[in-house]
Parts: structure tokens; sequence; C-alpha cells
């Protein structure tokens, strides 16, 4: 099947659908492997984003006027699109929020620290990026409850049975990436949801780094709560989406008040609107979600499979590539990772790495990834960090190389 | 943007080999720098005699920028009493960061003149000022560590 696919995956005409990919930079052609930071936006997001500006753009939930309602069909059409792409049972269990960070923190205040106290645990992995942490760290700061991590091995790889182990009657929540972001680790989500909820602990998964390299159903798996950010799946940002299931929400108290989210407001009582818009106070992004929609639209007409098996095969050349570079060292190499490549060389910070790179038009990330746990973990201070997307080509993976000689060269 | 700007022998020698590389101990003014954004890390130790830093170390880990730029600062501060370093960090900072500091370039950076590429890379002017605010804080006697953000 892979096969089939690859070889009606025509890249150059999915290039030709992202504008900036035609630029140079520093005098050299763009080669963008920074998607795992943002993605770039294809021309069917920006367009749909400019239709609805300049044709039906107005408040939602509110008028009666004739844009008023084509701009709540707008973003209420975009809510059932994203229900459709993570197979949601309702509408309902879509919240719309800023990205992934704000959902985390969304269910950090609103379902765990009414819930948990002195002598609950919240279990993390010690893959999490800061955004799955430090929400967390809060809520045992404001309950006195304590949070638990799981170790990773030295392939980046969790430890299942050192997760298995931690979990216990204390669990009150569990919270772990899909994917991780500093290293592209898959992590074994069923097994973990299984895990946790035969110990009657929900599952909340950081989706942002899989969602554009895999097909989520958040019904096969079972999770309790699931985010994600719209950026780095090709939509624009500002605008993510909070998944959880429907009695839950329910039973969480509003975490922000304001328009929107009620039904009526006296002095003496206000009752809160139905879900989700119970969680959505103020205004929303709503050329946000117009963009998000359809760049829903946009995977879903390349094909999520179709996508993957075009990011593992520039996964598979970058790293037996890099791996033939002297005094190169990847970091993170579980058997099944998503389109990240992290690696150091040796005597050289990522940061010269990032500059030398950047003067060749090669864009990745350099630093600690927010993720500083597992850069402690791996005892280095930074990591360079490549990542690949539904537009990447091999001469992507070309330059990277060749630009990696030069940084060579420069730190000989 | 010429990377032979940046990367001068003289900034690769330093980070290859920091001169002043270690820790003073005792000592009569420490500080640690931090700059987030890298990770970079560095702490400086100072003997001082009266107002006159008389001796001085650094340890850490940074980018090649940041590793010598402190190793190029160690050199030239050593002898010289506070004001004078201030006024050396003042001519520092202007290199690194005025788009037309070669006529304003002080006669007294010397070596420290390597670093004017690093003005034309504004993202990398914060691992070579990391040095810098971390000697001043030690100076100050400040207990929390600087940091570049």
């Amino acid at each position: 099947m892979n096969a089939a696919l690859k070889k009606t995956y025509n890249v150059e005409q999915v290039r030709r659908d992202f504008p900036i990919l035609a630029r140079r930079v520093n005098g050299k052609p763009l080669t963008y492997l920074d998607s795992a930071a943002s993605s770039q936006r294809p021309l069917p997001v920006l367009r749909a984003m400019e239709h609805y500006e300049t044709h039906s753009h107005a408040n939602v939930h509110r008028g009666v006027h004739t844009l008023s309602q084509e701009a709540t069909q707008a973003f209420e059409d975009a809510r059932e699109r994203v229900r459709r792409f993570i197979n949601a049972r309702s509408t309902k269990e879509i919240v719309f929020v800023r990205g992934t960070t704000e959902a985390i923190n969304l269910v950090a205040q609103s379902y765990a620290r009414p819930r948990l106290k002195a002598g609950d645990e919240i279990l993390i992995t010690a893959l999490e990026h800061h955004a799955n942490i430090v929400p967390w760290q809060m809520v045992c700061e404001q309950t006195g409850c304590t949070l638990k991590v799981a170790p990773i091995d030295t392939r980046g790889e969790l430890i299942f049975a050192e997760f298995e182990k931690l979990l216990s009657p204390r669990t009150k929540l569990v919270a772990v990436a899909h994917v991780s972001n500093a290293l592209g680790t898959v992590l074994p989500i069923e097994r973990i949801i299984a895990a946790a909820h035969a110990r009657g602990a929900p599952v909340l998964i950081d989706g942002a780094q899989a969602v554009p390299h895999t097909r989520v159903d958040v019904q096969a798996l079972k999770a309790d709560f699931y985010a994600f950010s719209s950026h780095k799946l090709y939509g624009p940002t500002g605008i993510g989406v909070l998944y959880a299931k429907e009695a839950l929400l329910a039973a969480m108290p509003p975490w922000q008040g304001g328009g929107d989210m009620i039904r009526s407001v006296t002095f003496e009582r206000t009752t809160y609107n139905d879900l989700p818009w119970k969680f959505e106070a103020g205004t929303p992004h709503i050329v946000g979600a117009v963009g998000l929609a359809a760049a829903l639209d946009y995977v879903e007409g390349l094909g999520l499979e179709a996508i993957a098996a075009h990011e593992q095969g520039l996964l598979e050349q970058a790293t037996s590539q890099l791996k033939k570079i002297p005094g190169l060292q990847i970091i993170g190499t579980a058997p099944h990772k998503a389109a990240v490549i992290s690696f150091v060389l040796s005597g050289v910070h990522s940061h010269d790495i990032g500059t030398i790179l950047d003067n060749e038009g090669v864009a990745i990330r350099t630093g600690h990834h927010c993720a500083m746990p597992v850069m402690d973990f791996f005892e280095v201070p930074a990591t360079a960090r490549a990542s690949f997307a539904c537009y990447s080509n091999t001469q992507d993976v070309e330059r990277l190389v060749a630009a990696l000689h030069k940084v060579r060269e420069v730190f000989a | 943007m010429e990377l032979k700007d940046l990367y001068r022998d003289v900034i690769l020698d330093h980070n290859r080999q920091p001169r002043n590389f270690g820790k003073l101990d005792p000592s009569d003014a420490r500080a640690e720098g931090h700059n987030p954004l890298c990770g970079d890390r560095l702490s400086l130790t100072l003997k001082l005699n009266g107002d006159r830093i008389e001796d001085v170390r650094f340890e850490g880990k940074g980018c090649a920028i940041s590793t010598a730029s402190a190793s190029l600062m160690t050199e030239a501060i050593k002898g010289r009493d506070r004001a004078s370093a201030g006024r050396l960090f003042d001519a520092v900072h202007t290199l690194l960061t005025q788009p037309d500091a070669g006529a304003a370039t002080s006669p007294d950076l010397g070596k420290l003149a390597a670093l004017s590429g690093v003005r034309e890379f504004p993202m990398r002017v914060k691992c070579a000022t990391l040095c810098w605010h971390t000697l001043n804080a030690a100076l100050e006697h400040q207990p929390a560590p600087v940091s570049t953000e």
C-alpha cells in the first residue's frame, strides 16, 4: 500500500500550493525544515480565510443580520469539520481554543483544579513539551497534588513498565504527548489509555505533533481529552482544539467568563450556555476556525496516510545520510517516529549550526524545543531539529546534508 | 551576510581553546548567566583587589559566539577597574548593536573588535552579550542569575 501511495504522491504539485516555498533566503532557495514548530499554509487555506474576511465577516452567535448568520454558519461548519476530522461523537465535544497550550490549561484549571487534592497524582512522561508540564505544576501548587513523571530510555522511548508502575489509585489524571516534539517519538497512546482507564484515570493526549502525520479517531482511542493546534496542521496560528468527552465537559465549570458563554446574566445569577460554548468566552478567532477547516480539507484531500508515507520516506533518507556525517549524533532513535530528526554535532553548538544553515537558506529549529527535561536527560544543552511536512522533498534533505558539511568546514 | 564575518579566526580559536576557563576558588565575586533561548549557561568568578579585577575565570556551555565572547572578555578585563570595565562593555555594546559602528569603534576594544560581525546576525547578539551582563551582575553582587530574556 505504501509503495502505491508514494507513486501517486506528487510532492512538486503539493509545493505549488505553498507560495512561500518559492522565496529565497540569503540568496539561496528556501529549504523549510521547521514544520514541527509551525507549518506553512497552502493557498486553499489562505483563500478560504480571504473569502471569509471579504464576504462574510461579522460577530458570531449575536446578530440576526445576514453577515452574522454567515459568520456563525462558517464558524459552526468549521466545528463540524473538526468533529469529522477526529471522529468525535458530537460537536458539543469540540471546544475552540487558542492552541494546544490553552487546551491543556483549560483542562488543568477546569477539570483538575476543582477535583484534585493533596495526595492525588497527575502522571506525565519525561518526553513532554513545557505546555504539558507547567500547567500541571500550577495545579499541583494550587491543590497540593503531586506530579509524577514516567521515565524514558536512551532511544527516547517511554519505558512502559515504569509508566505502569507509577499508575495507582492516587493517579487522578494522565497527560501524555502523542508524538514528542523534541525527538519525534510516537508514544503508545492506545496502551497508555487502556492502562490508565483500567485504574480509573482519565487521559489527556497532547496531539500537537501527531495530527499532521497520523489519523486520529478519538472514539477508537477512547481518549478523554485530545488537544491540538491549527498552525502545525497547515492552518493559521491562534486557533486550536480541545476535544473532550461530553460527560466530562458537562461536569466541568467554565474557566473564563464573558460573552458567548452565558445563557442569561443578572447581577444575582448567571446561567451558562450549552456545550461547547460554555468554554468559549468572548468573540472567538472566527477566521482562524475557517482557515483550520480549510486546512483539514486540504490534508484529507492529499490523504493523511499518503502524507505520512511520504514523510517517512524523507525521514529514512535523512536518517541514513545524517548518520554518515562524522561527529553527528541523532538524539531520539525510537523505531516508531514521526517526521522529526533531532541531532547534535560534536564540538558545535546547535545555534551555530542554525546560523550557518540559515545562511544556506536552510531553516531548522535549534535550542531546547520547549522540552528542557528532555535535553537534561540526554545531557545536551540543545539540539538541532529538522522536521518534514507534506511539502518537503528529497532536495530539502540534500540541501540539509550539504549545509551540515558546510558547518563542519567552518568548525574544522 | 558573510559567514566568515561572524566566524572569524579569532572567534573560532577562542571557541576551540577558551582562555581563563574554569573557576576561581575562593573568589571575591561571582554570578551565573543564562540565555534561555539557547540554553547557554555561564558562570563567572572574579578576584578583586579593591576596585581592580585582578583575575577572572568563566565556565559553562554555550555556542561559539558566547564562548568566544566570554573568553575574549576575560582577557580584556583583567587588570581593569570597574569603571574601565564598564566603559569597555559600552564599547562592545555599541559594536554589537549599532549598524554603522565601524567609524565609532573604540580603539580600546582590541581583539574584541572581532565580534563586529555579530551585528549582522541580530538573533546572535544576546549570545555575545551574555558574559558582559554576567560580569555586571558579579560586580554588583546580584544574587539571582541574570538572564538575557
